[in-house]
């Protein structure tokens, strides 16, 4: 009985550490090759680079042009976050308190937004029309617009949790709406908030097909693009691409870092119900 | 309690216009569009009734091969990352060494940019110097080594092992969260009664996963249907269509100018996922709707 345990623990080591291999590798090859030289980039291996590069990042950095790229990242991801967080919360507090068979409906139909898919091409009429092709509030309020509906339900589900004996002693306390949702409920709502803000910021950082529809001009790209644009130029340079991918996950992965909690909690919520 | 005037319906109406507009409108005057012969070359619109239509679903075309990858891809990535992320969840859920590390790496490749995995993969597949087939080689399984995304009898299986190494950990965070919900007190009680490591995956930890499960899979599902990062970056859709699923025939026919083709096959998926999404909602807010 004890050595079957035994084995079976061995074992399921062996998967594991297996799996995470298959991760840790292909991560280890990039940051590795990332500090190669020249020459010695022509295969992408494990062994470590004869002297350490740092100059990669320089060249990738000024080649890539990856500042401009990562502060229209920053603005595209930081403003679709900040908008999309806030009328979501609004959204969804009313969806959330006003149970009527209409405000059921509409909040079904915004729900829905998390399956249908995009037409691009007739998105590409409508952005034209708005006069919103190819600038960079145009691409923000797309990522509104596709962050929104996960957005309400995940907060929906969070205002439910709130008493609305809280509103009521508010209201006598003489709140009115706006006092009530911004003082009140708002600060009530930080820990969704913040899951929500993470999970919206990352999806829009990694997004990359909006801008390769509606963004022409390459001093409006994103990271992403930006990378990949670079991939087509230096196709042979690995070591510059890793570089550039390397800078390019950063961010991501420092926020994965952080808020692991948020992201690892907002992507299940739902799915551990019943 | 006058509800209307405490939580004002104009509350909601920032988050449903900005939704309405660039979400809504495109699917629905795609449909529109679908019955003309726009295109980056016409003047003007033509109504030419369902002849777009006919030319996506004509037996012959190319399209119907682009909506059968599709399928393919969405049926075949959704049932390996079910069961691998639920093989994995079991695992990391038992008392092992480094539980934490291990579930923090696998779950990693699932926050990444898909575009940049994609584009990393092609050169670890790459047939000549790829570090697939050199480590195939240095341990002596250089026959199993191949020319993973460019010959066509395995390109697309090689894209949909990329998606399946990419996804699973995502799924397995899932169902560990899931796991974790089933009270303890079931195992004990199974193992009072003999029960052993499979009867107890089989009768308690399956059936109270129910849930968790079809979430997954509805999300794997949306996923699948709608993927196109993976495949542009991978094959964009090479060797000779032989990867191309919907999304990147659009973005082709977008370049190409052919919208009134492009339009008309987002709008049958449109059409297809109103239909299998209203039905996908439910699932995903499940406790709500009972609530």
């Amino acid at each position: 009985m004890k050595t079957k345990r035994i084995i079976q623990a061995t074992i399921q080591n062996i998967i594991a550490w297996m799996v995470s291999l298959t991760v840790i590798v292909p991560m280890l090859l990039i940051i590795i090759n990332a500090f190669k030289s020249d020459g010695e980039v022509m295969q992408m291996n494990l062994t470590l680079p004869k002297v350490w590069n740092f100059s990669n990042f320089a060249t990738v950095i000024e080649k890539g042009k990856l500042l401009q790229s990562f502060f229209n990242s920053l603005l595209y991801a930081g403003a679709a976050t900040v908008i999309a967080i806030t009328l979501a919360c609004m959204a969804a507090y009313v969806f959330s308190r006003r149970r009527t068979k209409g405000f059921n409906a509409v909040y079904m139909y915004v729900i829905l937004g998390m399956v249908i898919p995009v037409n691009y091409v007739a998105l590409m009429k409508v952005m034209q029309t708005l006069h919103l092709n190819n600038n960079a509030l145009g691409i923000i309020l797309l990522y509104v617009a596709m962050q929104t509906p996960f957005s309400v339900f995940l907060i929906y589900g969070f205002v439910s949790k709130l008493p609305v004996e809280l509103d009521e002693a508010a209201v006598i306390d003489g709140c009115g709406p706006c006092t009530l949702f911004f003082r009140i409920i708002f600060p009530l709502l930080k820990p969704a908030i913040v899951t929500a803000a993470v999970l919206c910021f990352l999806n829009t950082w990694n997004e990359f097909v909006m801008p390769l529809y509606f963004l022409n001009s390459s001093e409006k790209w994103p990271m992403t693009l930006a990378v990949y644009n670079f991939f087509g130029q230096y196709e042979m340079s690995w070591h510059l691409i890793c570089a550039d991918v390397l800078l390019t996950c950063a961010p991501v992965l420092i926020i994965y870092l952080l808020g692991q909690k948020y992201i690892v909690g907002g992507q299940t919520a739902g799915a551990v119900k019943g | 309690m006058n509800k209307s005037k405490l939580y004002p319906w104009y509350f909601a109406i920032g988050a449903i216009a900005i939704y309405t507009v660039l979400s809504v409108l495109p699917g629905v005057i795609g449909i529109g569009y679908s019955f003309t012969d726009w295109s980056a070359y016409s003047k003007e619109l033509h109504f030419v009734g369902f002849k777009n239509f006919a030319e996506v679903f004509k037996g012959s075309g190319d399209y119907l091969k682009y909506i059968k990858n599709t399928l393919l891809l969405t049926v075949v990535t959704t049932i390996f990352k079910t069961v691998l992320g639920l093989f994995l969840a079991v695992i990391l859920s038992s008392h092992i060494k480094f539980q934490n590390f291990h579930r923090g790496v696998m779950y990693m490749p699932s926050i990444l940019p898909i575009l940049v995995t994609g584009l990393v993969f092609t050169s670890i597949l790459n047939p000549k110097n790829g570090f697939l087939n050199e480590l195939l080689r240095a341990i002596g399984l250089g026959g199993l080594a191949q020319k993973w995304l460019v010959d066509p009898q395995i390109a697309f299986g090689s894209v949909m092992g990329v998606d399946i190494w990419r996804g699973t950990g995502y799924i397995m965070t899932m169902m560990i969260a899931g796991i974790a919900a089933i009270p303890k007190v079931y195992y004990e009680a199974a193992a009072i009664d003999g029960a052993n490591a499979w009867q107890k995956f089989r009768n308690i930890t399956l059936p109270m996963l129910r849930q968790t499960i079809a979430v997954c899979v509805v999300l794997n599902v949306l996923y699948g249907l709608k993927v196109f990062d993976m495949v542009y970056a991978l094959t964009n859709g090479g060797p000779g269509h032989r990867t191309e699923v919907m999304y990147t025939a659009v973005f082709k026919m977008f370049s190409k100018g052919l919208y009134a083709e492009g339009t008309t096959i987002s709008s049958v998926m449109f059409l297809f996922m109103i239909f299998i999404g209203y039905f996908m909602v439910k699932i995903l807010t499940k406790d709500e709707v009972v609530e």
